[in-house]
């Protein structure tokens, strides 16, 4: 299996507070393969972002504690990420290099205080470029390829002077500055309008035909999901509840929170005035969880003393499709 | 205009000056929203959708007054007199206010963290001196009994409260004085999926209730098709294009509402976003729009009379009206089911 890029397994990311352990990632795994798209959906608080930040070894440093294995192949060789230290050398190569992030919302990811040409000229500069004249033209082509107009101008603005559209641009040319072998879109697209939005996302699916990356896309827009990602995890509370093709989680969903989650969403041409089928209550916070379905309290299936019992296993119900549910046991 | 018309809006014009130097010359205007009519019926929604920065927000600002309009009639029809809110003068616009209310987007800004939700839900009512005392924790007490709270919530603070919780009360505050017009300024944008329809069913049933009237503004269209009888599409201030929700959707008039709805993301994978085509560019600052059609530059079907003549909306097809010279010629693609 020479197309796996990355392997997650039992990642597990708690954060001690005050008001206990929270508990943002639970016990995870998935593998992300070259030249594809895994997309990760859930609503906020179900630990997608703290998983990708993980990856990336970005997670805040304060009464933390990350475990599991993040293992990064690399033709034969493997490094676990988890292992390196996260201000070293060693993973300051990698992040760029081999993973790069792009962010929800671009106004806070860019300095106001350097043009955006500096600052992707900049992350050249720390992977070994040395000469100032080509790192601008590297610079100038990246923001051509990733549809920004006049980028020898814009190159030279402060990223307040961009609109939002041309800003996540500018961000994904700096995370692709480096040919990264894997892309984390963190809900790269939530701040924008619908119009910009199309447009980034096939500027996305345009680069990674271009260059093969793979791309781990993050959202809760059950949508996008659908257009961008060739596999699906869906999770809820620190842990991935289903996991599936694109095709199997949408088509044939079979965990009851999959299933909420897509009758919620109004439909087109649904009957006027008709209710929306909603999931009761609200999503909690991942403070010293029980160990059972996370799903439990909010699920029209609930069997008591079964689903509050233990955390249910991993069911493959069909090839490549697996679902965390006792209806399946 | 038929008898159950509650809010008709004519010609109306908020522009922004742009000032320049020391003196604060004003050195041309930004026309946030520029010759806007519409009108909803008691009981009815209008959806109000269109790109950020297309004005839709300072349209519904203006509506309620939040902000003074440059010109235009806002027409409210009440208990058999019609006011004109334009013409109000600020006190008796204080007054008139128990009449609208609104929902904004953001329920973690919207609420003062200082105050307990027993304040927060009370305070129109305080203010508009409606109710105090006893009638008063009435009042409220219904307001948040009919938003699904409760009761013992009454003295606790916004932070012990998720989003969705934030937003009901959001709502008990506007329900509190029986209002005839809320506006709902993106008032699901900010919810998880799962909430979003919870609060969604909670707009629905209020409306049946009480027979409340909705200036629904929103972003995403296929909320906005689910909650309204009827859409506005706006792009740089004005309308484009105005239609009872099911003929605006099946078979749109103006070329960026195909734009907009050719753009959703669907959760089928088997409809995915087309590889090419599709909308380019980005809408055009406002301080200096595009010559003719403001939408041509962006246009697929653009000709010559395009970068021109600004096209005015008009009647194109019963209550389907759009702003563009081949409204009537063009076959755009709507949304299949």
């Amino acid at each position: 299996m020479s197309d796996v890029l990355l392997e997650v397994e039992d990642l597990r990311a708690y954060f001690e507070l005050d008001e206990g352990t929270l508990k943002a990632v639970n016990g995870i795994s998935f593998t992300i393969r070259k030249n594809r798209t895994l997309g990760i959906v859930g609503e906020s608080g179900c630990g997608k972002s703290v998983t990708a930040q993980s990856i990336m070894r970005i997670t805040p440093k304060r009464n933390s504690a990350i475990s599991g294995k993040i293992m990064l192949h690399h033709g034969s060789s493997s490094v676990d990420v988890l292992q390196l230290d996260e201000d070293g050398d060693e993973m300051r190569d990698l992040r760029g290099r081999e993973i790069a992030m792009i962010f929800q919302e671009p106004m806070t990811a860019f300095s106001p205080v350097h043009t955006i040409g500096n600052q992707i000229m900049e992350a050249l500069f720390v992977h070994g470029e040395k000469d100032r004249g080509a790192a601008r033209a590297r610079v100038v082509a990246l923001l051509e390829e990733v549809g920004i107009p006049a980028p020898e101008r814009r190159i030279d603005e402060y990223s307040f002077q961009l609109s939002g559209g041309m800003r996540q641009r500018s961000m994904i040319a700096m995370a692709i500055a480096l040919n990264p072998r894997l892309l984390i879109a963190d809900e790269p697209t939530t701040a924008l309008d619908v119009t910009i939005q199309s447009q980034i996302l096939r500027l996305m699916k345009r680069l990674q035909r271009e260059n093969g990356m793979a791309i781990m896309f993050i959202t809760h827009d059950l949508g996008v999901i659908a257009s961008m990602a060739d596999d699906v995890a869906v999770m809820y509370l620190g842990k991935i509840v289903e996991y599936g093709s694109a095709r199997q989680i949408f088509k044939d969903p079979k965990h009851p929170y999959t299933r909420g989650l897509l009758r919620s969403i109004p439909k087109f041409g649904a009957t006027e005035g008709a209710h929306l089928a909603t999931i009761k209550g609200t999503v909690p916070v991942p403070l010293d969880p029980p160990d059972a379905c996370p799903f439990a309290n909010r699920c029209d299936d609930y069997i008591a003393g079964k689903c509050d019992a233990r955390m249910p296993e991993a069911v493959t119900v069909a090839p490549g499709h697996s679902v965390n549910c006792v209806l399946y046991e | 205009m038929s008898d159950s018309t509650l809010l008709e809006v004519r010609g109306l014009k908020k522009y922004f000056p742009i000032e320049r130097g020391l003196l604060k010359r004003v050195v041309g205007h930004v026309r946030a929203v520029d010759q806007v009519s519409f009108s909803i019926e008691k009981g009815r929604t209008l959806g109000l959708v269109g790109e950020s920065g297309s004005g839709k927000t300072t349209l519904g600002r203006c509506v309620l007054r939040a902000i003074d309009l440059t010109a235009g009639e806002i027409l409210f029809h009440h208990e058999g007199r019609t006011t004109d809110l334009a013409q109000l003068s600020r006190r008796d616009m204080r007054a008139f206010r128990k009449h609208m209310q609104m929902i904004f987007q953001d329920p973690y800004s919207s609420l003062d963290p200082r105050k307990t939700v027993f304040d927060i839900v009370s305070e129109p009512l305080r203010i508009n001196r409606i109710a105090s005392g006893k009638a008063l924790e009435e009042r409220v007490r219904t307001a948040l009994e009919l938003v699904g709270l409760d009761l013992p919530y009454m003295k606790r603070f916004p932070h012990a409260f998720s989003g969705g919780q934030r937003q009901r009360i959001g709502i008990a505050r506007a329900l509190s004085i029986n209002p005839q017009l809320i506006v709902c300024d993106e008032a699901v944008s900010a919810l998880d999926v799962s909430v979003q329809a919870q609060i969604l069913n909670l707009l629905k049933d209020l409306q049946l209730e009480f027979n409340l009237t909705y200036l629904f503004i929103a972003h995403d269209l296929s909320v906005v098709e689910h909650v309204s009888d009827e859409v506005a599409v706006m792009y740089v201030g004005k309308l484009v294009e105005q239609a009872p929700t099911q003929s605006l959707f099946a078979r749109p008039r103006h070329p960026y509402t195909e734009a907009l709805l050719s753009a959703i993301p669907r959760p089928d994978p088997d409809q995915p976003l087309p590889e090419s085509g599709g909308i380019e560019g980005e809408l055009p600052d406002p301080a200096h729009p595009p010559s003719g059609c403001y939408f041509h530059p962006r246009c697929a079907y653009a000709e010559a009379i395009c970068r021109e003549e600004p096209p005015p909306l008009l009647e194109v097809a019963p209550e389907h009206s759009a702003a563009c010279h081949f409204a009537a010629d063009l076959e755009l693609q709507g949304i299949e089911d």
